[in-house]
C-alpha cells in the first residue's frame, strides 16, 4: 500500500513545492489584488494560474505518455533523465529577464498564459515524470490506455490542485495578514533549489 | 543566474517601503569636459553630514577616452525586479550604466567591491549599438521588466528616428530595439512608464545634427524641435497614442510618472513657449480610456535688461526659466522645478496633480541674477539648477548647473563653472540650501546627473502600490 501511495505523495508534494514558489503565481495574485484593491480579486485570479500550471504539467505528461507508448521503458527513462538534467542546467545559466508578455492590466486569458509560461520555463511538469513511472507503467504487461489516461488525468488534478491550495493560501496571508514587507526578507532564492529538484530528477530517472 | 539567497536590500515592493530606506551617505555624479580634452569621469560624492568629507568628492573614476559627454546614467537593477510577471528579486543593484550622449560609447562601471571606488568593467561601442540596435547618442537608463531600457536621440547613421533600446543586466550584450511598432514616433528623449497601466511614455528633443552643435534658432522658431508625448504598449511594444503639444510649446523633456503604480498620471516639462518664452509643467493621465494632458504650472520669463543677456536673448529682452529637469518625490507629494535661466528651484506640492501649491523657491545662480549660496553671500555663481535628485525619504534634493555642452555657452557665453548643491526639504513643504554643502566642482568638469546610494525618486520604479 505504502509503495503504491508513494509516487501519489511526491505528485501532491511538488504541486505545494511549486505553489510556493513566488514566480509560480500567488504574488501576481497578490499584486493584483493590491492593484484592484480587492481581495476577491485575489481568488479570482487562483483560477487562470492554476489551470495555466495545469496546462502546462499536463503537456509534459501527454508528451511523457506519448513517448511511452512506442519507446520501451528504459530508453524513456533515459530520454527524459537527459532532459531533466539539461533543463536543470538552463535554470541555472539563465536568469536575466526575458520578454515579458502578461503586465499588470491583465485579463483572465492572460494570466493563463503567464503561468502557462512561467510554469513551463521552469520545467514544473518534467519534475513530475519519475512519479509517473510506477504510476502510469508499472502494474499490468500492458496497461490498458483508459486506465493509464484516467491516471494521468488523476496526477495533473491532484498535482495542480496541491500546488492551488498552497498558492491560494499563501497569497491570503501575505494580502491579509503579513503585507508586502515580507519579500523583502523572506524571498528566498529558490532558483537553486528548484535546479537541484530538476536535476535529482533526472538522475533518479538515468540511474533509477 | 544570480547567486543571492535574498532579494537585493535595496529593492523595495512599494512606494511607501522605499521612503523608509536608510539615508544615503554618498552619491555618484556623473561629470563631463566640455572641451573633450580630458576623459569624463564618475565621481563618488560625500553626503554623509557627520562625515568629515562632507560635501567633498571621494573619488573619482575615469572614462576609456575622451569626448563621451556622460549625461544621464542609471542602475542594471533596481526594485522593479520584484514585479510579479517578471521577478528577477536575487539580481543585484550593482553596475551604473553611463551613456556618452556624443560618442554613442556606454560605459559600465561596477560599484562592488567597494561602492564608494567604482570600476570600469565594461564599454558598449557605438558600432554594437548601431548594428544590434540600429541607434546612437544613448540617452537617459532605466531598469525595468525585461531588462536595462535606454533611449537613444538617433538612428545608427545619426539621423532619425530615435527610440529606445534593451541592453542584456548581466551580460551587458546590447539586445535590440525595444519597439515593435513605433507609429509616428520620431524624435526621442526621456522614457519612463506606469508599471501597473503597462504603458511607456516617451518624450522628444531633436536629432543628433538638431542638438550637437547648441539649440538651432530657427528651428525653434519654426516649432521644429520636439513637442509630442508617445505612450506605447510596455509589453506589445507598440505605439498606442500621441499627443501634440502644439505649435507654440518646444522640447518636452523629462518625465514623471507618479511611483504608485496604480495612479495613471505623471509630470513632464515643456520648457519654451514661443508665445512669451515661459516653461510650463504639464499633467499626463487617464481620461475615458486615453491620455490627455493638460497644463498645470506656468513659470514666466523675467524682463531682463539686454546688455546683461547673451545674443540669443538679447532681442527679447527677457530671460526664459528653461525648466530643464523635474523631479518628483517618491511618496508623489512633491514636485521640484530646475529652472536653469532664471536660477530659481521650486518646490510644489503636487497632492492635488491637477492644482499644484507653490511651497518653497530658492534661487542660486541664474543668467541675470547670478544669485550666491549661503556658505559665500557675496560670490556670485553662475549656470543655474539642472539636474535635480531627491532621496527616497524626501528630506534631501541634490543638483547640479550644467545642461549640455554644446548649450551651455549659448546661455552662459563667458563659460559654466561647476557646482552641486544640497537642499534640506521640510516635510510638509518649504526648503533650504544646506550652508554646509556648497561643491565647487574642479574645472575642467561639469558636473551634471546625480544618482544616490541604494536608489532615489527617479532611479526606481515599483509594481505594488502603497
Amino acid at each position: 500500500m505504502s509503495e503504491a501511495l508513494a509516487p501519489w505523495l511526491v505528485v501532491a508534494g511538488l504541486g505545494a513545492f511549486h505553489g510556493l514558489n513566488p514566480a509560480m503565481g500567488w504574488l501576481f495574485a497578490v499584486a493584483l489584488g493590491l492593484h484592484r484593491g480587492s481581495g476577491r480579486v485575489v481568488a479570482w485570479a487562483m483560477a487562470p494560474i492554476a489551470l495555466g500550471h495545469a496546462l502546462s504539467v499536463a503537456a509534459a505528461v501527454v508528451a511523457f505518455l506519448a513517448l511511452g507508448a512506442v519507446l520501451e521503458l528504459s530508453a524513456l527513462r533515459k530520454i527524459a533523465g537527459a532532459l531533466l538534467l539539461g533543463w536543470a542546467a538552463w535554470v541555472i545559466r539563465r536568469g536575466h529577464p526575458r520578454r515579458v508578455r502578461v503586465g499588470m492590466t491583465t485579463g483572465a486569458a492572460g494570466l493563463v498564459l503567464w503561468s502557462f509560461t512561467m510554469a513551463s520555463a521552469h520545467g514544473a511538469g518534467l519534475m513530475l515524470l519519475p512519479a509517473l513511472v510506477p504510476i502510469c507503467f508499472s502494474g499490468e504487461a500492458v496497461p490498458h490506455l483508459a486506465t493509464t489516461t484516467a491516471r494521468a488525468l488523476l496526477v495533473v488534478l491532484l498535482h495542480s490542485g496541491a500546488m492551488l491550495a498552497v498558492t491560494a493560501a499563501v497569497a491570503f496571508l501575505v494580502y491579509r495578514v503579513v503585507g508586502l514587507a515580507v519579500l523583502r526578507s523572506a524571498w528566498i532564492n529558490l532558483d537553486l533549489l528548484w535546479a537541484l529538484a530538476l536535476a535529482a530528477t533526472g538522475l533518479w530517472l538515468l540511474l533509477g | 543566474m544570480a547567486t543571492a539567497l535574498r532579494p537585493d536590500p535595496t529593492f523595495y515592493p512599494n512606494p511607501r517601503l522605499a521612503a523608509k530606506a536608510p539615508p544615503e551617505t554618498f552619491a555618484y555624479v556623473v561629470a563631463f569636459d566640455p572641451n573633450r580634452a580630458v576623459p569624463d569621469r564618475l565621481a563618488v560624492v560625500d553626503v554623509d553630514p557627520a562625515s568629515p568629507g562632507y560635501g567633498r568628492i571621494l573619488h573619482e573614476t575615469e572614462a576609456s577616452t575622451t569626448g563621451d559627454e556622460f549625461h544621464h546614467f542609471g542602475w542594471n537593477a533596481c526594485s522593479s525586479h520584484l514585479c510579479p510577471n517578471a521577478p528577477h528579486p536575487h539580481v543585484e543593484r550593482r553596475y551604473l550604466l553611463v551613456p556618452g550622449l556624443r560618442s554613442s560609447r556606454i560605459h559600465v562601471f561596477d560599484t562592488k567591491p567597494d561602492p564608494k571606488a567604482p570600476r570600469l568593467v565594461h564599454v558598449i561601442q557605438p558600432e554594437e549599438l548601431a548594428e544590434r540596435a540600429g541607434y546612437s547618442r544613448p540617452h537617459t537608463v532605466h531598469c525595468g521588466p525585461e531588462g536595462i531600457y535606454v533611449s537613444a536621440l538617433g538612428d545608427g547613421a545619426g539621423k532619425g528616428p530615435g527610440g529606445v533600446f534593451l541592453v542584456d543586466p548581466e551580460s551587458f550584450a546590447v539586445l535590440g530595439r525595444w519597439e515593435l511598432d513605433r507609429g509616428p514616433q520620431y524624435f526621442a528623449y526621456d522614457f519612463w512608464w506606469h508599471l501597473g497601466h503597462d504603458t511607456m511614455v516617451t518624450s522628444e528633443w531633436g536629432t543628433p545634427d538638431m542638438v550637437e552643435n547648441g539649440l538651432v534658432p530657427d528651428l525653434i522658431l519654426g516649432a521644429e524641435y520636439g513637442r509630442r508625448l508617445h505612450f506605447f504598449d510596455l509589453h506589445k511594444r507598440r505605439h498606442v497614442q500621441e499627443i501634440d503639444f502644439g505649435e507654440k510649446y518646444q522640447l518636452v523633456f523629462e518625465l514623471r510618472p507618479a511611483h504608485d503604480p496604480t495612479k495613471a498620471y505623471g509630470f513632464v516639462n515643456c520648457v519654451l513657449s514661443l508665445e512669451d518664452l515661459s516653461s510650463s509643467i504639464w499633467l499626463w493621465h487617464r481620461a475615458n480610456g486615453r491620455w490627455a494632458v493638460e497644463k498645470v504650472i506656468t513659470i514666466p520669463a523675467e524682463p531682463a535688461d539686454p546688455a546683461r543677456l547673451p545674443p540669443v536673448l538679447q532681442p527679447f529682452a527677457a530671460v526664459p526659466p528653461l525648466v530643464t529637469d523635474i523631479d518628483l518625490s517618491v511618496d508623489d507629494r512633491f514636485l521640484y522645478v530646475s529652472c536653469w535661466g532664471t536660477g530659481q528651484f521650486l518646490q510644489y506640492d503636487v497632492s492635488d496633480p491637477r492644482s499644484p501649491k507653490l511651497t518653497g523657491e530658492l534661487r542660486i545662480g541664474g543668467i541675470v541674477t547670478r544669485a550666491a549660496h549661503p556658505s559665500d553671500p557675496t560670490r556670485p555663481l553662475n549656470g543655474g539648477p539642472q539636474m535635480v535628485e531627491v532621496s527616497r525619504d524626501g528630506r534631501r534634493i541634490y543638483f547640479t548647473n550644467s545642461l549640455y555642452g554644446a548649450v551651455d555657452p549659448q546661455f552662459y557665453p563667458e563659460g559654466i563653472e561647476g557646482w552641486m548643491v544640497k537642499v534640506e526639504a521640510d516635510p510638509e513643504g518649504g526648503m533650504r540650501f544646506d550652508p554646509r554643502f556648497f561643491l565647487r566642482w574642479p574645472g575642467p568638469h561639469r558636473p551634471h546627473q546625480i544618482r544616490l546610494e541604494g536608489g532615489d525618486a527617479s532611479s526606481d520604479s515599483y509594481c505594488y502600490p502603497s
